[in-house]
């Protein structure tokens, strides 16, 4: 295996008192869709925000192509080449759509030919293009905040539940995307707890419990040991 | 995964009064005029009233538009605000004073270079001590808003004490350049000339700083910054920097409102500053914290109120601003224009 383009080692993260991540320890491959897994509350959310500088890793340390970025500022670690889509979704509401992209096009001007790919991969982004990105609908705003991180050319993708609370039209539309980007050499690391797309996109998965991997390895290994998710996530295949 | 058709969005056409509420209150500014109409028996009176009020409402915006960006963005209160009108007032009266020959000629385009310079100086002297003043007193309390108030109060008192150690404890009567002195007639209605030269260059300023916050990519990283500062950090902006332009630039711009004010009055002292704060903050949180076009509108709300007031009941004048604020903040919590911030 080549070098890889994310790597965690023994990382801490406290938010006030609590102590939410306790020694993570993550490999994200290049060029392949890395899925973090795990129960509502055990730090996936939280390792995303690490690695992307919101919050600060007390211990342990994030490499990124080969640079240590644990203590670097967010924009830095965004600059390095590192795109991120909040759980949150993070899209600015007062600002239309077209300036949302704008704002994301951090290097200068817009790419045109990325731009038309982007309407062909999301087009009620070109339907609502000068509409305020606040009234856009819940699945439009996804695809807004996924759009707007894949607007530049980026090395690594960090994914937060994009399909959360979606219909399946859109999820359909997200997953989609997320493979496109793919085929485009870039790495991803996506946080997902819709276990149907899991499968659909993972290379490899990570399973996280109490602020610890639990378990790393193949995706195709996960979804079909129907023991290993009940003992690791709590699920049954029965619910999918 | 399941299939679906493909997700194909429309959007609903809007009722009349679903398009007509984002235009709500520049709608509230125009009833209040003609509010004004009414009720002011000569119609001279109420064209003189509504020309000092949009001068007034002009000047506090002009000083609150600084602190509603710096609040919307950084999520700093800023008691020490009015320091900079004090010293952009006292700075911009001193070149004045100094080009007194020009001042005093009865020359239109020599009065306007002098107060050019004037107001140059001042936003230039306001400018620099508003970096310092971030640097030293703003930068170490980020994200205590008890140590903002009780730090940046104690800016201003600082700063007070050193205008009356530099120009003495004295206020400073002035009086504005020759042309601008009197009135023009209009409609029968007295036009004071200052007010109108103190409406036009509120208007430049509006126009300038929305077409930054609009048309500029800074102008986006703003207004992005002050809904939320995180996502824009992660898309790869220095906010931390932005913010120290928008600091400097809200207290240039204060102390152009301290030059304009100082005019306005005919006197200057060291509390100036602080004495116009309780109408710049009105004005901020009518306005929706962090909104520039509400701070406009709130600005030209509190002007008009104040003057009408005033010509109607004057016993009324001091509380009128105050019943505003409540009325607002009935009709809207958040202000007028309120920023969704994230949470």
């Amino acid at each position: 295996m080549s070098d890889p383009i994310l790597k965690l080692d023994n990382v801490f993260t406290n938010i006030a008192q609590y102590h939410i991540l306790q020694g993570v320890d993550l490999t994200v491959p290049r060029g392949e869709v890395t899925m973090l897994l795990g129960r509502n509350g055990v730090g996936k959310t939280t390792t995303l925000r690490t690695i992307i500088g919101h919050w600060r890793a007390l211990q342990g340390s994030v490499l990124f192509d080969g640079q240590d970025i644990t203590k670097l500022p967010t924009p830095a670690i965004a600059r390095a080449g590192i795109g991120f889509v909040p759980e949150d979704m993070g899209i600015f509401a007062d600002l239309t759509v077209e300036e949302n992209m704008i704002l994301a096009a951090v290097s200068g001007a817009i790419d045109e030919a990325r731009l038309q790919w982007l309407f062909t991969v999301f087009p009620a982004l070109e339907t609502f293009w000068k509409k305020d990105a606040g009234t856009l609908s819940g699945g439009q705003k996804q695809m807004l905040s996924i759009a707007r991180a894949m607007i530049e050319e980026r090395a690594l993708y960090l994914i937060d539940e994009p399909t959360k609370g979606l219909a399946p039209a859109i999820i359909t539309t997200m997953a989609r995307a997320i493979k496109e980007l793919k085929d485009q050499g870039a790495s991803i690391l996506l946080v997902e707890q819709n276990f149907a797309v899991a499968k659909a996109l993972g290379d490899t998965a990570n399973v996280m419990d109490d602020g610890r991997m639990v378990w790393s390895g193949q995706m195709s290994e996960l979804a079909t040991n129907a023991e290993l998710q009940e003992r690791l996530m709590g699920l049954s295949m029965e619910a999918h | 995964m399941s299939a679906a058709p493909e997700h194909a969005p429309t959007m609903a056409k809007m009722s009349l009064t679903e398009r007509l509420a984002p235009h709500a209150p520049i709608l509230l500014v125009i009833a209040l005029i003609l509010a004004g109409l009414v009720a002011i028996p000569a119609t001279s009176s109420w064209l003189t009233l509504t020309v000092s009020g949009l001068a007034m409402g002009m000047m506090i915006f002009i000083m609150a538009s600084g602190l509603t960006l710096v609040f919307g963005l950084m999520d700093v209160i800023n008691f020490g605000h009015g320091a900079f009108v004090s010293v952009g007032a006292f700075v911009g009266v001193s070149f004045l004073l100094l080009l007194e020959r020009m001042t005093g000629a009865p020359n239109l385009l020599w009065n306007l270079t002098a107060l050019m310079v004037a107001i140059v100086g001042a936003m230039g002297a306001t400018g620099v001590m508003g970096w310092a003043f971030e640097r030293v007193i703003v930068k170490p309390v980020y994200g205590h808003h008890l140590k903002q108030i009780l730090v940046t109060m104690g800016g201003l008192i600082v700063v007070e004490q050193l205008i009356i150690v530099l120009w003495g404890p004295e206020e400073i009567y002035i009086t504005r350049p020759e042309a601008l002195k009197g009135a023009i007639t209009f409609a029968g209605a007295a036009l004071e000339k200052y007010r109108l030269v103190a409406v036009g260059i509120g208007l430049v300023v509006f126009l300038a700083m929305r077409y930054t916050l609009r048309r500029t990519k800074i102008g986006l990283i703003v207004r992005a910054g002050v809904e939320n500062g995180e996502m824009v950090q992660a898309l790869g902006y220095n906010l931390r920097m932005v913010f120290i332009g928008v600091f400097v630039a809200g207290s240039a711009l204060a102390g152009l409102g301290g030059v304009l004010w100082g005019l306005y009055q005919e006197v200057i002292t060291a509390h100036m500053g602080n004495q116009t704060m309780i109408l710049v903050f009105i004005v901020v949180i009518i306005g929706g914290l962090g909104s520039v076009e509400g701070c406009f509108i709130g600005a030209l709300l509190v002007g008009l109120m104040q003057n009408y007031v005033a010509f109607l009941e004057p016993k009324a004048a001091l509380i009128s601003n105050i019943a505003l604020m409540v009325a607002i903040l009935m009709w809207r919590p958040m202000g007028m224009i309120p920023v969704v911030k994230a949470k």
